[in-house]
């Protein structure tokens, strides 16, 4: 590993550490945001020249500090209130710091920041947006090029996210406890929704791209320590590490999606999968019960069948149930189906799914017409399973799986 | 997720914005013209400042279109659109919403709505999510 891409990580794991320290002592996101990508991009420059400083957490917080204040007296309205805050701040929290005190209160910073980035006031676009830039430390070009769109469209998106949260009035503060495990399932989302844009990149352009599924891991991977006897989180980042360990089987060398049940899980990564097993196996003994750890314990199930024949569909199915009954929804439901076609038969599979049809957020998904197709496949019915294959076919969004669902029809 | 909003128009003559340039907007009072491109502003600055518009472009007039078709390796190139129809293209935006409900609800924003119609169509990606 080199040093710039050391130095890059170190940085990063450090920006919300300083954006927090700011926003804590002027009170404004926004400028304090904007200063710690300023500090950023000092260090980006001074750094690899100077060496990195012995205390780099508080040069950030030193030379964006100094950033802030001069943006502020630039803003002559402001300038009175916001410069009788900064002195009375304690000397300390503009200089380094003394080596011993590095640590504690920055972590509580750190978990704070990312709460106050998935405001409720935020669309959730906008929420990982700006978790992204304040929380990742990514910059706006890169975060832009990452969800493909224009630097200026990104720009603006999180221009907006911040004078949103201006607006709304949200301090930086942890919220009161009966609200935080609500606010901490909305960040849970974000982070969830980061990792799973991360699939969107086709392969050709990952290259040039920030890796979003390793971008959402490293974050949750925080967050997980931040909030260790949080079962949830726990289970999010066991999910995305048991997910993540089949991404090599997940195409072949054409490019092409391979299923599940044909990757060949020599492929897999087994270190990810066993630090997954092992978070979801301590969440679920020792923590409240929650979806997440469901999500994780059918993908730890996945990933420990030796081979695709080997997997215990009963549990899974087991699972789905309970699934079902902590987080309802037809996507859940449609995988139950699927599960229980394994165990029961395709017949108890495809009954399930008459009665999905009827539900207006499936009838028109392209997945509801997958699994019809898988299950009508292995009930024999090839006419059938052919005309919903090219059904979902049509209807999915993603090129590598209209071509994947179109090879199954032509199969049949 | 990504969407191609496509303006259709059937306009008295070429113009932006081409809502304006309709026999139903002609119909109108001044006031119920200016109130309709006040409401089309609203959007467009809306859009933009939540960073929800990609891109957007207004098209020449269809009488610049050049059809281009290669047939046996010859190129031939025809004067006018390829779709011959009563309503034409007349622009395009692409946005980029939380949900298809929201972007169907800016597609029903543009006063081209009333009129003609505005044509929602999401792009397709290269996600490789698990099967």
């Amino acid at each position: 590993m080199s040093d710039a891409i050391a130095t890059d990580e170190l940085w990063r794991s450090v920006t919300p550490q300083v954006i927090g320290a700011l926003v804590r002592r002027y009170r404004d996101f926004d400028r304090a945001e904007e200063a710690a990508q300023e500090a950023l991009l000092a260090a980006a420059v001074q750094w690899p020249e100077q060496g990195v400083p012995d205390d780099p957490k508080a040069w950030l917080i030193r030379v964006a500090s100094r950033r802030l204040i001069d943006g502020l007296r630039s803003d002559e309205a402001r300038v009175r209130r916001e410069l009788a805050d900064a002195t009375q701040a304690p000397a300390d929290d503009l200089v380094a710091p003394p080596p011993d005190a590095v640590g504690a209160p920055g972590h509580d910073d750190s978990l704070t920041l990312l709460l106050l980035c998935c405001h409720p006031s935020l669309t959730p676009p906008a929420r990982i947006a700006l978790t992204l830039r304040a929380v990742g430390g990514l910059t706006t070009a890169q975060i832009a090029h990452a969800f493909l769109v224009p630097e200026a469209t990104m720009a603006q998106r999180i221009s907006r996210a911040k004078q949103r949260i201006r607006e709304s009035g949200a301090e930086f503060r942890m919220p009161p406890p009966d609200e935080l495990p609500a606010r901490m399932s909305e960040v849970l989302h974000v982070l969830y929704l980061v990792f799973t844009e991360g699939h969107t990149a086709s392969s050709g352009q990952r290259l040039h791209r920030i890796d979003l599924t390793a971008e959402a891991i490293r974050l949750t991977r925080q967050a997980h320590i931040l909030l260790p006897d949080d079962g949830e989180v726990a289970g999010l980042l066991a999910l995305m590490l048991l997910t993540e360990a089949r991404r090599r089987a997940r195409t072949n060398a054409a490019g092409e999606l391979v299923p599940l049940a044909e990757q060949d899980r020599s492929l897999w990564d087994t270190a990810y999968i066993r630090e997954g097993v092992a978070l979801v196996t301590d969440a679920l003994t020792r923590t409240r019960l929650g979806p997440y750890q469901v999500q994780a314990a059918i993908a730890a199930v996945h990933d420990e069948a030796p081979t695709a024949a080997d997997t215990d569909w009963e549990q899974v199915l087991t699972l789905y149930g309970v699934l079902e009954r902590l987080a309802p929804g037809p996507v859940v439901s449609l995988n139950r189906a699927v599960a229980l076609a394994m165990v029961e038969g395709p017949a108890a599979g495809l009954a399930v799914l008459e009665d999905l049809a009827h539900d207006k957020r499936l009838a028109g998904h392209h997945r509801l017409h997958a699994v019809r197709a898988h299950l009508l496949e292995l009930a024999g019915d090839a006419e059938s399973a052919r005309e919903s294959y090219l059904l979902a076919s049509r209807l999915t969004t993603s090129i590598p799986e209209q071509d994947h669902l179109r090879r199954r029809a032509e199969a049949l | 997720m990504k969407y191609l909003l496509m303006i259709w128009s059937n306009p008295q003559t070429w113009g932006h914005p081409i809502f304006l340039r309709t026999t139903e907007a002609a119909a109108m009072t001044d006031d119920e013209r200016a109130g309709m491109l006040r409401d089309f502003e609203e959007l467009l600055a809306e859009i933009s400042e939540s960073g929800e518009l990609v891109t957007g472009q207004a098209l020449a007039d269809p009488i610049t279109a050049r059809s281009v078709r290669v047939r046996d390796g010859e190129s031939v190139v025809t004067d006018g659109p390829f779709v011959e129809s009563k309503e034409q293209l007349a622009g395009y935006f692409v946005v980029d919403c939380a949900s298809p409900h929201r972007a169907e609800e800016i597609a029903g924003r543009f006063p081209d709505a009333r009129f003609a119609v505005v044509e929602v169509r999401p792009l397709m990606d290269g996600s490789e999510q698990d099967l």
